[in-house]
């Protein structure tokens, strides 16, 4: 089941239209994304699944302007990406996208507070004081802005990640496995704050897990198989999405748990 | 755990260039210098061999003038030849006539050769046997008025045969022919000196008394050199002196390896210098390999690996590295001789081409500096590597616990603070004593600099980021720069070690040309100075003819001879007592100088001192032409124009030595305009053009360029200690931008440009820069001016400080920041954001 893309929905904070990314040339070509057309709506959170190499890491760089499509099209609010030169997509990223990664996702040299601002530093632009402390107040870290990530848990380095990713009220924010390496408090943790994003600051968010748990903090669970989207759950609970995964693991014979 | 090392080193081919090349370049400096001078000592060796007969009679002499001033011309009468023929067993032999003294003028009025290089006069011999001339055009000169000139002079004169040459000669200055041009041996010359030869009787015109220099001969069939040595000694009277063909050769080789050695040592200081600096380089990149593979380690000592096994395979690719840098460099080296020889071609000093020697010993100590430079240099890295703990192996993000800086604080700043003790207390110490002082002083400084650059590099790249603040990526570079204090530290030293001697030796020259401005000021009273312009003596004829320009009103020469005294040869400074005082101010701190006349002889309060001399002492002193006895009459400051031994100059005629001057000082008759004078004076001097004339100002001009070239040599030579440090800095940013691969690609994907990383690596490397500059310069300045107050007695009593200088330092060491992160900029900038962010 595909979903067809509405055209032009006002809604629709990312948007892909027959996006076809591909690696490699001749024996090692492999088609990551094939045609792939999918609506992002804004201020919902949309979980993305499927087993491992469907393609979920790649079609999220696509829509974030990390990597470019071999063809198709890649919409961020009304900006067409793929007609973006490097400079203008740099921009756009410290603009306009928040990301989290499954790890990495801070500077060791700098405090949690400097991390968080970091992209309207680097964009040399003075932080919304008033948003940034709701933002902060948010996460729950302000006696630890003054600390270094390797003084922090991983979950609260997580923490300090998605409000980084918040603190330019981006577009959308982008995360890929962002609770991979915790622990399922740690986890509880960072996807309730994201969901609080959604509901309280009215954040698009769009995130990629393997974990049904994880995926049922979402409004949206859209699934992905060799490349194509092969599925999608609005209102997903565990359970459902447990179920969903159970039938790729039957049709495929593989095990989707890897990351 | 050999084909781990072997796997890792294939690994890292890239980031071990750079030390690599560090290795080569100071490889390559030592090995070409050694190649060079050996090559240069052969191909003397071989035209010694080639040029010299079986028995050579000279004129005995007290000692072997070294000092190359040639104060005296001995000769044998020439009856001698006779009975050297007339020896039982002699072939042939013939009577030679070899004299400094002798400059061939070029068709452009120049004095041929190169400066400096002395010019000899000759007898020709049409023997090949006897004789080292080898004509290439004409023939030999058979009459006065003739002569036959080196085929390098020739050239560079301008001259050819049949042209009219003008000679200056001890004696009167002479006009001849070119009827003959040849090579000496198989070179065009005899190591840069000018040759011109003569009909013997015109030759011997050059002598002061008649006779020859030497009488060489050939034995006959069957009869040794010694053998022949021997007879023509019983056969000759005494004061003559007999060797052996080799006895001469050997002799004139040893004088020869005594001042390649001197090149040697002096290029050789500049290349340790060099491989120092190079050892850093090499030191930060194992740290930073190490650094980087803790994982791999760790994981190596997990699977049972022993501290010792880790450290050999880190020794061991060390080793494997320095082995390469040796031989590359020794290739390089090579090539650096040929270069050189080239060079000295270029200038006039044609050596003939017979190849390059490569000794085995050169091979060997290239090998062995490669090899023995990378490893202690990796000593350091290779025992941290053996400490990465095993469970480091199970985290992704373990840094090894770094160490505190604390006790390196400690002995940093006793190492720093016993040095500037030492430093400050040497300008009261004297002569010998206080040149310790300042080399250990400032050998403690610079090790307790380097031991303290880490401490300081925090606070140091705070202050001097402090001019980037503004901008988010600039605070981040300069965060970067102090993350890890020890390698921006090892970096920013490597820079110090080339900048604190650049800086040293530039207050040093600016003083020395201070000061010496400050005595020509005070010390020349003369309107004028007429000196040679190829530091040979010249005749005395050029006293007499600028005595007879109207409107002077006194000329005072001054000559100088070699000379031992107390066993030790130096050179003797002759002077007219009577007018002396007129023309410099040599101040008597004891006794008279009208005491000097008649064997007196003055010396240094310094000497006075330092050898216990009193007045009225009589001093053994021997000239070349036999022993004296000179009378202390009394000490004089030195701060003057000269400094050690001085006689009135009838003490030298005495002594037997031919009157050559050294200088001559020249002042206008009272009420005389001395300005006015320059034009007859310039005219009674235009017969010598191998004199100069010159006034105050002129005369301070040329010692300030003389101070300026050999200042530039000495920069050329740290250029390479600079250049590597500038390797250093790449070095290190280059493997920084490995190692934060993912931090660049966050920083990318969260909205840097290109541009922007692209600077801050451009900070970070500037901020390097110019911490290592900021620690040089200081350091040098202090050494400087230490320097300059524990020689201030010697003659560098004004101490002048090149700001301009240090501020250019200072600047392009900024400007060598910004080229040396080109490179690493362009590669942060490249990397692929995704790629970045997912490396693991
Ligand atoms: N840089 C690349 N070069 C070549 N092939 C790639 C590259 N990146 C991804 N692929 C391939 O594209 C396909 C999709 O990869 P992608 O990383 O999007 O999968 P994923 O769904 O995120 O998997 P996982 O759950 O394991 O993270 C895979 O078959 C992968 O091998
Ligand atoms: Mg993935």
């Amino acid at each position: 089941m595909t979903t067809s893309p509405s055209p032009a929905a006002p809604s629709a904070a990312a948007r892909a239209e027959r996006l076809t990314k591909v690696y490699g040339e001749g024996e090692t070509r492999v088609v990551a994304l094939d045609e792939v057309s999918v609506d992002l709506a804004s201020g919902a959170f949309t979980a993305i699944m499927g087993p491992s190499g469907s393609g979920k890491s790649t079609l999220m760089h696509c829509l974030a302007g990390l990597d470019s499509a071999t063809s198709g099209r890649v919409f961020l609010g009304e900006t067409d990406l793929t007609t973006l030169d490097d400079n203008a997509l740099t921009r756009l990223r410290r603009d306009q996208v928040g990301f989290v990664f499954q790890a990495f996702n801070l500077l060791p040299t700098l405090t949690a507070l400097e991390n968080i601002t970091l992209p309207m530093d680097i964009a040399g632009r003075t932080p919304d004081r008033e948003w940034l402390d709701h933002v902060i107040d948010t996460i729950g870290l302000r006696d630890r802005l003054r600390h270094r990530p390797n003084e922090l848990s991983g979950g609260q380095q997580q923490r300090v990640a998605v409000a980084r990713a918040l603190a330019s009220r981006p577009v959308a924010i982008f995360a890929d496995e962002p609770t991979g390496n915790l622990d399922s408090h740690s986890g509880a943790e960072v996807l309730g704050f994201l969901r609080d994003s959604v509901d309280r600051l009215s954040q698009t968010v769009v995130m990629v897990t393997h974990d049904p748990n994880a995926a049922s903090y979402a409004d949206r669970v859209v699934f992905l198989g060799d490349g194509q989207v092969v599925d999608e759950i609005a209102d997903p609970s565990s359970e459902r999405v447990l179920e969903r995964m159970k039938r790729f693991d039957g049709s495929r014979g593989q095990h989707g748990q890897e990351g | 755990m050999l084909r781990a090392t072997l796997r890792s080193l294939a690994a890292h081919k890239l980031r071990l260039l750079l030390s690599g090349v560090a290795v080569v370049l100071g490889v390559a400096f030592v090995a070409g210098t050694l190649v060079f001078t050996d090559t240069l000592q052969r191909t003397f060796e071989q035209l010694f061999t080639q040029t010299t007969t079986d028995v050579v009679v000279t004129p005995e002499q007290e000692f072997q003038d070294t000092s190359g001033l040639g104060g005296v011309t001995a000769t044998l009468p020439a009856d001698l030849v006779d009975t050297v023929r007339g020896v039982d067993g002699m072939a042939k032999a013939e009577g030679i006539v070899f004299t400094a003294g002798v400059t061939i003028i070029g068709s452009d009025g120049e004095p041929v050769g190169v400066m400096g290089a002395p010019a000899f006069g000759s007898n020709w011999s049409d023997d090949p046997d006897l004789s080292p001339y080898r004509l290439t055009d004409g023939r030999g000169p058979a009459a006065e008025g003739e002569v036959a000139i080196d085929s390098q002079s020739a050239e560079t004169g301008g001259l050819a045969v049949g042209d009219p040459v003008t000679l200056i000669t001890p004696g009167p200055r002479v006009t001849a022919e070119v009827v003959g041009v040849f090579r000496y041996g198989t070179s065009g010359n005899l190591a840069g000196a000018s040759i011109a030869a003569f009909s013997t009787a015109a030759a011997q015109q050059l002598l002061p008394e008649p006779g020859f220099t030497s009488i060489e001969g050939m034995a006959a069939e069957g009869v040794s050199q010694e053998e022949l040595a021997a007879r023509v000694q019983a056969a000759l009277p005494a004061g003559v002196r007999v060797q052996t063909g080799a006895e001469v050769a050997d002799e004139q080789a040893a004088a020869l390896t005594e001042g390649l050695q001197f090149i040697n040592v002096f290029l050789l200081v500049f290349a340790f210098v060099a491989l120092f600096v190079g050892t850093f380089l090499i030191l930060n990149t194992f740290s930073m390999l190490v650094a980087q593979r803790t994982r791999e380690l760790a994981l190596l000592r997990a699977v049972g690996a022993t501290r010792a096994q880790v450290t050999r395979s880190v020794l061991g690719e060390a080793a494997i590295v320095g082995l390469l840098g040796g031989l590359t460099g020794l290739g390089v080296g090579i090539l650096l001789a040929v270069l050189l020889q080239r060079l000295f071609a270029l200038i006039g000093f044609e050596l003939p081409s017979e190849g390059l020697v490569v000794a085995p010993r050169t091979v060997l100590v290239a090998v062995l500096l490669g090899l023995v430079t990378t490893v202690v240099a990796a000593y350091l890295p290779a025992r941290r590597a053996s400490r990465t703990p095993p469970v480091a192996a199970m985290r992704s993000d373990v840094a090894l616990p770094a160490r505190s800086l604390h006790r390196r604080a400690i002995a940093g700043s006793v190492l720093f603070l016993g040095g500037v003790a030492a430093l400050a207390s040497s300008p009261a110490a004297e002569g010998r004593q206080a040149a310790a002082l300042v080399g250990l002083g400032a050998l403690l400084c610079l090790v307790g600099a380097i031991v303290l650059g880490p401490v300081a590099a925090r606070p140091a790249v705070r202050l001097i980021g402090a001019v980037f603040a503004r901008s988010a990526t600039g605070r981040i570079a300069v965060q970067n720069a102090g993350r890890n204090p020890r390698r921006t530290a090892t970096t920013a030293v490597a820079l110090m070690i080339g900048l604190t001697l650049v800086t040293a030796f530039g207050v040093l020259g600016a003083s020395t040309t201070a000061s010496t401005d400050a005595v020509i000021d005070d010390v020349v009273r003369t309107d004028y100075l007429v000196s040679s312009r190829n530091f040979l003596p010249f005749t005395p004829e050029v006293a007499t003819a600028v005595a007879e320009v109207d409107g002077v009103g006194l000329v005072s020469a001054v000559r100088v001879a070699p000379a031992l005294v107390d066993g030790a040869q130096t050179v003797m400074t002759g002077v007219d007592p009577a007018t002396i005082a007129d023309v410099l101010a040599l101040e008597l701190t004891q006794g008279s100088l009208a005491d000097l006349e008649g064997g007196g002889l003055l010396v240094d309060d310094g000497q006075a001192v330092d050898l216990g001399y009193r007045l009225g002492q009589q001093v053994p002193v021997a000239f070349q032409t036999g022993p004296t006895s000179l009378r202390v009459v009394g000490t004089y400051a030195s701060t003057g124009g000269f400094s050690g031994y001085v006689v009135a100059s009838s003490t030298l005629d005495e002594a037997g030595l031919t009157p050559l001057d050294q200088a001559l000082y020249v002042q206008a008759s009272p009420g005389t305009d001395a300005a006015g004078l320059r034009p007859a004076l310039e005219t009674a001097i235009e017969p010598f053009p191998v004199v100069q004339l010159q006034d105050q100002t002129e005369f301070k001009a040329q010692i300030r360029q003389q101070v300026n070239q050999l200042l530039t040599l000495i920069y050329a030579l740290l250029g390479l200690a600079v250049l590597i440090a500038v390797l250093g800095i790449v070095n290190t940013l280059v493997l920084s931008v490995v190692e934060r691969t993912r931090e660049i690609g966050l920083l990318r994907a969260v909205g840097t440009t290109r541009r922007q990383l692209r600077g801050m690596i451009r900070v970070e490397s500037v901020v390097i820069a110019v911490f290592g500059a900021m620690l040089g310069i200081v350091l040098g300045l202090g050494f400087g001016v230490a320097l300059q107050r524990a020689i201030a007695d010697q003659g560098i009593r004004v101490l002048s400080i090149p700001w301009g200088l240090l501020v250019a330092f200072f600047v392009v060491s900024g400007v060598v920041g910004v080229l040396a992160a080109l490179w690493p900029a362009r590669r942060a900038a490249r990397l692929d954001v995704l790629q970045a962010v997912t490396t693991e």
